[in-house]
């Protein structure tokens, strides 16, 4: 007996009646068995209804892969409610990494060529969604015959199908350029809105379709010109404004041919101004319009007056009190500000405003655009305001909060002694969030201002009195209560009030962090050493530091047991050398501490362990965790050790590196990786003024028959080097030697480490998923000494 | 382009999900589970634009919502896309939805999701605008379902009498009669529609 299957009504009252997840499943589940077992029947009359009950649970997240199969029935049926379905689920079920979907290609065809309308469009919307490169290929004459039909429904629709044709396949831009000019002259809006889009789509990919199109500006000119002018007509107005979509499309392409070109913005200037003073700014639709003119009017080469006039109207949005309105200003803004900074200044008090605002994505916002107004002479009023938001804002901004105050404050601070207490205050306040060099940099800074030791070393010591749970503070506090602890006590700083601090309470200090449990090990190695320091510095005897670092001896940390037992043999059998071996540090060249590295005791002594990785070092190497770059072990490499300068006796300078970096010679291409005609190649760039900086452009090649598509590069270097990947170029290599993909690293070496370059790719190849990891071999040297 | 488009109610049950993008179905559930919880972290008075998740693409790509009673309409874009302009999509998209349905209501989308996908699919098509005139998609739409119902039948019999009833343009009744000075108030009868 033949049950009645469910209509999808029904089907959907029934999940929807399941009280529990389980009851949910169950009820979907004997559905499907129901459905598959239709299938397996091969029931024509009620195919469709069985795929509209799969495409709701495949919606719900249920598999529904045994539906793929049905869709290509249904597509091939003659009926248009089974086709309807069918290229339904061919949307929602096939896609380009199925195998099956290139079997519909037939069915589309025929139905592109002999279908009725309502047919073509199932097609061409299909094809729009789900076609993959091969199928665009295949159909690409019969939509190009559908360019030119004369229904403006089907039109309209091979328009927009030929654009992701394009996408998929550019060879195919020389099918589809042609027809263009001749879809201008169209009135149908439709046709219009996909015939810019596709010509938007053409100039984006080719040079010379751009220099082609530049004959159309007139026209579209008067297109939107009419647009504009045009009384109110209810067909396509969107509060009164005449269709605000086909306008902000003819105003984006607008910007595309103008772009420095003299003439075309010439042809532009008046349109574009009448826009944006009559454009109606009460609804949303008016303001889409104007935000567009605006962008267009600052990217082409336009008059001085309009540009202002643009600045202005972007000035007043900021103003607005509809938030969405204020987010697309401060989002324009940005784009601006690198173009037109000083027209952008002008707004920066307003701009300062929206970091007070609640709105997560508007305060966002506003920090980047505030991040990018800093200079010189706003720097001071700036850094409040940044600060202020550094204290309040939600969690997820803080550390690009941090990082741009650290940077800003960097480039444009106007003394040492400001720039000093910047980085304090944002160490107190989100010193969790900042970045793994603001410690050095800290360091490197309180060092070379001589002026500033008392100064700098009694608010470090206030601050660690209060507060020693923030990592980074305290590491830069005990660094600097170890070099200027004989500041510290003797109380007199003019710029701060007098403090009395005795010994016993330095001492207390820094063993309460060394015994503190949130204390990372490379914090307790400061502390550690800070004390040491300190039995030079102070003036009574060193019992209490003697006992410290005895019983540190047999701390589980091999790290800290390390140096405990070396202080020890420094106190018990090299005493005499002890204070001219913990003397104050010289200030570390900018380019990285490589002068003062290279005291070295002699070999029978033991070695000081605060040696930041040495190119030609092998125990410092140990250090690094070669094994494992993603997590570097000990965190300590950017400590810069103590320096003897005096020749005493036994102490050997094993080496003696010059201060000047080496002329820069072109360093060899390296090729790392290849598979199935995939290759991998890296070339390098030390630029001459910023020794520590090394480039690394990363090209993907690909020789191979298949495309490769999903291509993403990751990588990982030791964790005393800085990387920075940026966007790559795209991540799709055509096959037979196609456009490859560039990618280009940032290395910051100042240690003169030794790089090391791990790689992870993982991309799509002949329908596979690939995934390599590897180390780079063979790096050549001169890519980071 | 616009890159998925997604309806989903308070308690983040999709009701309708489309991708413009191959994405493997797994990818599909977290996107959609990973818009609802950014998406309903927001308060209610604050602006309807926020950074993409990371599974669709990180910052580069945003998502613009509108919160209608019950049901969340998120398209996410990539920044190729007007802004405001797609707020007024999503507007012009509900519009429609209520035309062909009159007076759409939630449950309305809840029963007819592939009416919902076919109104969709004749505004937007592979990522990019088609049609914005509500007049031209509702035509086009009532084209179709006429096609469907002569498709159907004598299964579609019942069907088709609902609609002729619906369809039949009975002449006014004149509320009041008046002829000469007798008045007649005509009783108001049940309405077919």
């Amino acid at each position: 007996m033949v049950v009645p299957s469910l209509k999808l009504q029904d089907l959907i009252e029934e999940i929807r009646g399941a009280k529990t997840q389980a009851q949910e499943r169950e009820v979907i589940q004997k559905e499907c068995a129901h459905i598959r077992a239709s299938f397996r029947d091969g029931d024509p009359v009620h195919r469709h209804r069985q795929l509209a009950k799969l495409l709701y649970v495949h919606m719900l997240g249920y598999p529904a892969h045994f539906g793929q199969m049905e869709c290509l029935k249904l597509i091939a049926s003659s009926r248009f409610t089974d086709k309807r379905v069918g290229y339904l689920g061919a949307m929602l079920l096939l896609d380009e990494r199925h195998d099956a979907h290139l079997l519909i290609t037939n069915s589309i065809k025929n139905d592109l060529s002999q279908g009725i309308q309502p047919v073509q469009g199932l097609a061409l919307c299909t094809l729009s969604t789900m076609g993959s490169a091969e199928m665009c290929r295949d159909l690409a004459p019969e939509v190009e015959k559908l360019l030119l039909q004369p229904s403006p429904y089907v039109r309209k629709k091979a328009i927009l199908t030929a654009v992701h044709m394009i996408r998929k396949v550019p060879e195919l831009s020389s099918v589809f350029l042609p027809p263009c000019a001749q879809l201008l002259h169209e009135r149908h809006h439709g046709i219009l809105l996909g015939t810019i889009t596709l010509i938007t789509e053409l100039c984006e990919r080719s040079p010379a379709a751009l220099r082609h199109f530049r004959k159309v500006v007139p026209q579209l000119v008067q297109i939107l010109r009419t647009l504009v002018t045009m009384g109110y007509s209810t067909e396509h107005s969107i509060s009164g404004v005449s269709d605000p979509f086909l306008q902000v499309q003819i105003l984006r392409l607008l910007r595309i041919l103008g772009r420095n070109h003299e003439e075309s913005s010439e042809t532009m200037n008046d349109l574009l101004a009448q826009v944006a003073t009559n454009t109606d700014t009460s609804r949303n639709a008016g303001n889409a319009v104007l935000f567009e003119t605006v962008l267009t009017i600052m990217d082409i080469c336009s008059a001085a007056g309009l540009r202002v006039l643009a600045v202005n109207i972007l000035g007043r949005f900021l103003l607005n009190s509809d938030r969405n309105i204020r987010y697309v200003a401060l989002t324009s803004l940005l784009r601006l500000v690198q173009s037109d900074h000083s027209a952008v200044q002008r707004h920066r008090p307003t701009v300062v405003e929206c970091l007070r605002e609640t709105d997560a994505s508007l305060s966002r916002r506003a920090l980047e655009l505030s991040l990018a107004l800093v200079n010189s002479s706003n720097v001071r009023a700036m850094m409040q305001e940044l600060q202020a938001f550094l204290e309040s804002c939600p969690p997820d901004l803080r550390a690009d909060c941090a990082s741009g105050i650290l940077l800003a404050a960097e480039r444009f601070a106007p003394t040492k002694r400001w720039h000093i207490d910047t980085i304090l205050h944002v160490l107190t306040t989100a010193g969790t969030h900042v970045r793994d060099d603001a410690v050095a940099n800290l360091t490197q800074l309180i060092g070379g201002a001589q002026e500033l030791h008392a100064y700098s070393v009694r608010r470090l010591y206030n601050a660690l009195a209060e507060d020693i749970s923030q990592q980074p503070l305290v590491q830069v506090a005990a660094w600097c209560i170890g070099e200027y602890g004989d500041l510290l006590l003797a109380g007199n700083c003019e710029e701060i009030e007098p403090l009395q601090v005795d010994e016993e309470e330095v001492l207390a200090l820094l063993e309460k962090v060394l015994q503190s449990h949130m204390s990372l090990p490379a914090t307790r190695g400061y502390a550690l050493t800070a004390l040491m320091k300190l039995s030079t510095r102070l003036c009574g005897d060193n019992n209490r530091i003697r006992q410290v670092v005895s019983i540190y001896g047999s701390c589980l940390d091999v790290e800290l047991q390390q140096r405990a037992v070396e202080y020890d043999t420094l106190f018990r059998k090299y005493d005499h050398m002890r204070a001219a071996i913990l003397e104050k540090m010289p200030l570390a060249e900018q380019d990285g501490p490589q002068a003062d590295e290279e005291a070295k005791e002699s070999k029978e002594a033991a070695q000081l362990s605060e040696a930041a990785p040495v190119p030609t070092e092998p125990q410092a190497s140990q250090l690094l965790d070669l094994l494992d770059l993603l997590d570097g072990a000990s965190g300590d490499v950017q400590h810069p050790p103590p320096l003897d300068p005096s020749p005493g006796g036994a102490l050997v300078h094993l080496l003696d590196l010059p201060c000047a970096p080496p002329p820069p010679a072109p360093i060899p291409d390296l090729k790392v990786f290849e598979r199935e005609g995939v290759q991998l190649n890296l070339s390098f760039i030390r630029p001459p003024e910023n020794p520590a900086l090394l480039l690394i452009t990363v090209t993907a090649t690909n020789f191979s028959e298949g495309d490769v598509t999903h291509f993403i590069c990751q990588a990982a270097v030791p964790k005393s080097l800085q990387l920075q990947l940026q966007a790559p170029s795209g991540n799709t290599v055509p096959a037979r030697g196609g456009l490859p993909i560039t990618q280009l690293f940032r290395i910051l070496n100042p240690n003169k480490a030794p790089l090391r370059l791990k790689l992870r790719l993982t991309y799509d190849h002949f329908h596979q998923s690939v995934q390599e990891i590897f180390e780079v071999n063979n790096l050549p040297v001169e890519s980071w000494q | 382009m616009i890159k998925a488009i997604l309806i989903f109610n308070n308690h983040g049950k999709p009701q309708l999900s489309k991708f413009y993008q191959p994405y493997s179905e797994d990818t599909q559930q977290q996107i959609i589970r990973e818009t609802f919880h950014l998406v309903s972290k927001r308060d209610e008075n604050v602006c309807n634009f926020l950074e993409g998740g990371l599974l669709i693409g990180g910052s580069d790509n945003k998502l613009i919502y509108r919160h209608y009673a019950t049901l969340y309409f998120v398209f996410c874009v990539d920044s190729s896309e007007s802004e405001l302009g797609i707020l007024d999509l999503i507007q012009v998209f509900v519009e429609t939805l209520d035309k062909c349905f009159e007076n759409v209501c939630e449950l309305d989308l809840i029963f007819h999701v592939d009416k919902v996908h076919n109104i969709l699919a004749e505004m937007v098509m592979g990522g990019m605008v088609l049609e914005t005139n509500m007049n031209e998609i509702v035509t086009q739409i009532d084209a179709q379902n006429k096609l469907e119902k002569s498709e159907a039948g004598l299964a579609g019999a019942p069907a088709r009498a609902v609609s002729a009833v619906k369809n039949m343009n009975l002449p006014e009744i004149p509320r009041n009669i008046n002829i000469g000075d007798i008045s007649i108030k005509v009783p108001n009868l049940p309405s077919f529609k």
